[in-house]
């Protein structure tokens, strides 16, 4: 299994997530250049967090331009398994990958802290390793990760079942009180409709190894090392 | 030419650096204050052509980078440069 993280100038969580990848789980990894345009033969691409061209604009509005995109996005129509994260997610839904957008936190602040999320779908390359309807506990870091999308859109993805991740209590409720950004409806995280496309902002990791506090994140990464396999790349 | 582009947040999106700054103008004493959007003002210099071909393109410069049509509305005015000052 080979994993390649996208580095764009700004970005910040690469090497977190090339650590889990090769020295957590021994897997193959190859970092991609924001200005290369082949993918080195990999079956997961990670968008990792951080600010791709400072954010510039928008978040993420700049990064999908880069030519490493058009490579990935060609990827992701083939089948081949995206996985963003954080900045990453925000680069996909500007990439028009994911529906919806990422928009200031309801609070106006940065918010780095420890979330707790209801995993809603386990049938995916990316949580199939999970539980039904487990709580992972995965740290988030961002100013911007307020979902949001049109009512249409919105009813739209919860009914076909793409929201993958929602903030939640330690017991699972999904109640405002563990909203920590005011994202509609709770929504941490959603994949596109062909299952392939993982867009989340919390940071699976940062909770890979328990010298960091925690392992649920590792639950993530196990799942598409296991089973990225069942991934049919035309 | 310079196209003046005013991107705003949808109606229906939550703006909250634009509640922020109404409660402030209130802390000032602006009461009659009812509403603020914050946007973004952009301007881009284009070379000079026909008005109606700079405005089909800084329409398309709009779809395609500078607003978010997922969050955000905008409009522009264009300007003959050799009318400044």
């Amino acid at each position: 299994m080979k994993f390649g993280v996208v580095v764009f100038p700004g970005t910040w969580s690469d090497r977190d997530c090339g650590w889990v990848v090769d020295q957590v789980l021994g897997h193959e990894l190859t970092y991609l250049w924001h200005k290369d345009t082949d993918l080195g033969g990999c079956d997961c691409v990670i968008l990792p967090g951080g600010f791709a061209y400072g954010d510039y604009l928008r978040t993420g509005a700049i990064a999908r331009f880069a030519p490493i995109m058009e490579k990935v996005g060609e990827f992701a129509d083939r089948g081949g398994l995206v996985w963003g994260i954080c900045n990453g997610f925000q680069v996909l839904c500007e990439a028009g990958l994911l529906p919806g957008a990422l928009i200031r936190n309801a609070s106006l602040e940065f918010r780095c802290e420890w979330t707790n999320l209801l995993v809603e779908r386990t049938d995916l390359p990316f949580t199939a390793k999970c539980g039904e309807r487990d709580v992972l506990r995965v740290p988030i870091a961002h100013g911007e990760g307020s979902y949001f999308a049109d009512p249409a859109t919105l009813s739209r993805i919860e009914q076909r079942g793409q929201v993958v991740f929602r903030y939640c209590d330690a017991d699972g409720r999904v109640v405002p009180s563990a909203n920590p950004n005011g994202s509609l409806h709770n929504i941490a995280g959603v994949i596109n409709t062909r299952g392939n496309v993982l867009g989340m902002m919390p940071h699976p990791e940062r909770c890979s190894e328990a010298e960091l506090g925690g392992t649920d994140g590792l639950k993530l990464f196990r799942s598409v090392a296991e089973n990225a396999f069942k991934v049919l790349v035309s | 030419m310079i196209a003046r582009v005013i991107v705003t947040p949808k109606p229906v999106v939550n703006d909250p650096q634009g509640l922020t700054v109404k409660q402030g103008l209130g802390a000032l004493g602006f009461t009659e204050v009812t509403d603020v959007r914050v946007g973004k003002y952009i301007e881009v210099k284009l070379e000079d052509g026909s008005e109606h071909e700079a405005r089909r393109r800084v329409e398309e410069m709009c779809r395609q980078l500078l607003a978010n049509h997922v969050i955000e509305d905008f409009h522009f005015d264009l300007e003959q440069e050799h009318k400044r000052r």
